[in-house]
């Protein structure tokens, strides 16, 4: 293969927003027939740097060079025209038109629109890359994975030689992202260079070429896959080393905090979301909560804190040293006034947990509005934990005014978690606290919540990551379908055991 | 023929008749909104083409022509200009400045009123206190543009064929409407606008464009309707009511008929009866004020209905109401 000819070259690509310097002085090289990985902390500018590629944004300084000449990318149709398509991490769909409608989107094709013909070249490229869509179909009748399939679709229909995807995993079940990693292969051996951006170090090993590795807006550099190892892409990444292992230490003297007994929560249409699940969650102990995406989490979490109505069941809560009481039927305010304190980090973090136009400290309140004096609101208390979050969780943004709605995702998050973690609670329930943090954050909030278990706060924490849930809880709880699948002694179970109490029921296939 | 069913096809043609400035007010409405712009300002925008419109046909006559067609044609171009203008001025501050597009929609329902108002009277003033069209023009806009006989047809000929010109002209625009959005390619591209314009700016479509253009010819085919109130229900005269809430009215059909071109053919008919339904249905004890809020009862429920059966064909533009900035998150 033409070796001197890189497919994409960026030369000193630099980007701001307003006083931030999202990318500075980037260089990279990417060959036909090969996978890039994109590594990088949060809010590190990899989006950023690809949206540049896709003529989302453009560059303030720096070339890019597509075959060896210079381009100027000025919008995603002159993109396309260099061959440079991009998956977004948050599908750029319209739900209401079939796949095909979406993927002849944009094309200047000659002639009136054909959607026959259209359809019939998007069943050839599914056949030759095994993929697995109608194209006559509804985006909203379809699944995660096959949406973004319907994105990938799009990007060959139109030609695309050069495909950035953005965390294309972060939403996909293990079986969904074999199938697209074989889908990916096939493109590289197909002669196609492919970028891929992601925060989990297994799946760069597993997929790509070569790694370049981005902090804070800077180029760290590009290794080759096969002469690297995850320690040392997780040190290019955060600049220093950081422990693998997460603290544990055990509780002394664990007390019943929260026992929820034969919970059934019903959704919209009737069908049943938790079916008689049962346990026990102990003040003092971590209990991490395992499952395939929509197995019932959120149900779980939102029916304890009374954000969803239970069709049976009790969940007996036994606060500090007092008789336990039922918190079925009450209202997410009465829990907490029966001297509940529950603290919940949703799993949308911007759409239920904050206030996107407000900064860090009109967030605090929103906890806190009713400590007040009167009709008027106390300000001091809330800026000051807004100042201790910012300070301890390094969250980066300019002052705590500044609307979280312009904070890079990761910093989102921690402001979240900070808020629920300072209301002292004595049950804690986290959903995803960790998602889409880098490890180093992560971390923090390992800390974060291990601490509050030391305190004897029992803590739920769903998560998504089975090495994490290992480390880090007590016990695990496995949901699947609704219906707890087994409960798992962390420090002696294994990550095998745990994958099949998710995909299996009692010894039998779980439906879809 | 019985004397119920000549009661029931005069309502019809009476229905129809107050109907058809409807059915331009929505179509206009229907165009803008699938570019996802929430143009609350088509009362303004229909009175101040009723104005201008009048005013266009008024001037021609006096200037001596004596041409139906011709009369027809400026009332047409004079009023979608006048409303074309004012969805620019919309346009600019929704599109361009990103003003907030329900505060921008009604300061244009204000202020088009306003101006349709003014200019309305001023005319009127200086042309002696009485602006009107002649006898010989007034029929290119009232009568029916088919021949005797095809009227004279039992039963039917009245309804199918004794309507005004701009019935049949809001039928085809009806149409031509319904293929454009659904089978052109122009088309895709727009509703995927009003969908979602962060999907059709990622896709390379040219979102402000698509948004301009919708919106500033939908707000010129409304004020189209504001023109064919005056010249055909208001006889051609004006006066200080003008238009007395038919574009509320367009706006609450918009949702009724949901979004769809052809479903406003008929829903602006049976708006239309509604308007009516007072003169000729009238029941003792019933004020008139109670029959006038029929329209937006049934939009209510409407709403009501098709929110409860959750159809995702049947909902509005995604981001219908929502400003566009490409690098906000």
């Amino acid at each position: 293969m033409e070796h001197s000819v890189c497919a994409i070259e960026l030369q000193g690509i630099t980007k701001r927003f307003g006083e931030v310097v999202a990318n500075d002085g980037i260089d990279l090289k990417l060959n036909r027939g090969e996978i890039l990985s994109l590594l990088g902390e949060n809010g590190s500018g990899k989006t950023t740097l690809m949206n540049m590629l896709s003529g989302i944004y453009f560059p303030d300084e720096g070339q890019i060079f597509v075959n060896g000449e210079p381009v100027s990318i000025r919008s995603p149709k002159d993109a396309f025209a260099y061959g440079i398509g991009m998956i977004h991490q948050h599908y750029k769909l319209v739900d209401v038109f079939t796949a095909a409608e979406n993927i002849v989107l944009g094309l200047e094709e000659p002639g009136k629109l054909d959607i026959k013909a259209a359809e019939a070249k998007v069943r050839d490229i599914c056949q030759r890359y095994g993929f697995d869509i109608d194209p006559g179909q509804k985006i909203y009748d379809m699944s995660v994975s096959q949406k973004q399939t319907v994105e990938i679709v799009k990007v060959l229909y139109r030609g695309a030689e050069i495909l950035i995807l953005d965390e294309p995993t972060a939403v996909l079940t293990p079986q969904e992202t074999d199938k697209l990693f074989d889908v990916l292969r096939a493109m590289k051996a197909d002669g196609k260079a492919i970028v891929i951006i992601t925060h989990k170090l297994h799946e760069v090993m597993a997929l790509s070429d070569k790694v370049a590795v981005l902090r804070k807006g800077k180029y760290i550099g590009t290794v080759n896959t096969s002469e690297t190892n995850p320690q040392a892409l997780t040190d290019m990444m955060v600049g220093h080393a950081v422990t693998l292992n997460i603290d544990r230490p055990q509780y002394d003297k664990p007390v019943e905090r929260l026992t929820v007994k034969g919970l059934t929560v019903l959704d919209g249409e009737g069908v049943k979301k938790l079916d008689g699940v049962s346990f026990t969650a102990m003040g003092g102990e971590i209990l991490g909560v395992a499952g395939i995406a929509g197995s019932g989490q959120k149900e779980l979490l939102e029916a304890i804190s009374g954000l969803c109505p239970v069709a049976a069941g009790e969940i007996a809560y036994t606060p500090e040293g007092r008789e336990p009481s039922n918190l079925v039927g009450k209202t997410p305010m009465q829990i907490k006034k029966a001297g509940v304190a529950m603290a919940f980090v949703p799993e949308d973090r911007l759409g239920m947990g904050l206030v996107g136009s407000m900064g860090m400290t009109g967030n605090m309140m929103l906890r806190s509005w009713k400590k007040g004096p009167g009709v008027f609101l106390n300000r001091k208390d809330p800026n000051e934990l807004a100042l201790r979050v910012w300070k301890e969780l390094e969250v980066v943004t300019p002052s705590t005014d500044f609307p979280v709605r312009r904070m890079s995702g990761g910093n989102v998050q921690k402001v979240l978690v900070g808020r629920e973690i300072a209301s002292a609670p004595s049950v804690l329930m986290t959903a995803y606290a960790v998602r889409g943090l880098d490890i180093n954050t992560s971390y923090t909030i390992y800390n974060l919540l291990t601490e509050q278990k030391m305190k004897g706060v029992a803590v739920i924490y769903v998560g998504e990551d089975l090495d994490v849930l290992l480390e880090l809880c007590d016990r695990i709880l496995v949901l699947c379908g609704g219906q707890v699948s087994g409960v798992v002694d962390a420090r002696s179970a294994t990550k095998e055991q745990i994958g099949l109490l998710m995909t299996r029921l009692g010894g039998k296939e779980a439906e879809a | 023929m019985s004397n119920f069913l000549s009661l029931f096809l005069a309502l019809i043609i009476a229905a129809i008749t107050y109907g058809t400035p409807l059915l331009f007010g929505t179509l206009g409405e229907i165009l803008t909104e699938k570019s996802g712009n929430l143009n609350l300002g088509v009362e303004g925008i229909m009175f101040m083409g009723g104005a201008l419109g009048l005013g266009g046909v008024f001037y021609y006559e006096k200037a001596g022509g004596a041409s139906g067609f011709a009369a027809v044609g400026i009332g047409i171009l004079c009023a979608f200009l006048a409303g074309a203008l004012a969805s620019l001025i919309f346009s600019f501050l929704t599109i361009t400045l990103r003003a907030n597009q329900n505060v921008t929609g009604l300061a244009l329902s204000i202020f088009g009123t306003g101006v349709g108002q003014f200019v309305g009277e001023f005319m009127r003033v200086r042309e002696n206190g009485y602006i009107s069209i002649g006898n010989h023009l007034k029929g290119f806009f009232q009568n029916s543009p088919f021949p005797g006989f095809l009227q004279k047809i039992p039963v039917v000929g009245g309804v199918l064929f004794g309507n005004s010109v701009f019935f049949y002209l809001g039928l085809i625009l009806a149409v031509g409407m319904f293929v454009f959005l659904n089978r052109t390619r122009a088309g895709l591209y727009l509703r995927s606008v009003g969908e979602s314009p962060a999907t059709a700016d990622a896709a390379g479509i040219p979102v402000e464009r698509y948004k301009y253009l919708a919106t500033v010819i939908g707000g010129g085919v409304s004020a189209v309707g504001g023109m064919v109130y005056i010249m055909t229900i208001a006889g051609c005269v004006w006066n200080h009511e003008g238009l007395s809430g038919v574009g509320w009215l367009a706006v609450a059909l918009v949702i009724f008929c949901m979004w769809r071109p052809l479903a406003a053919i008929w829903g602006s008919v049976l708006f239309g009866a509604l308007m009516i339904l007072y003169l000729r249905l009238v029941l003792p004890f019933v004020p008139t004020q109670l029959y006038k809020i029929l329209p937006y009862v049934v939009t209510v429920i409407v709403l009501i209905v098709s929110s409860m059966r959750n159809n995702k064909e049947k909902q509005p533009p995604a981001s219908l109401g929502l400003a566009y900035f490409r690098e906000d998150r």
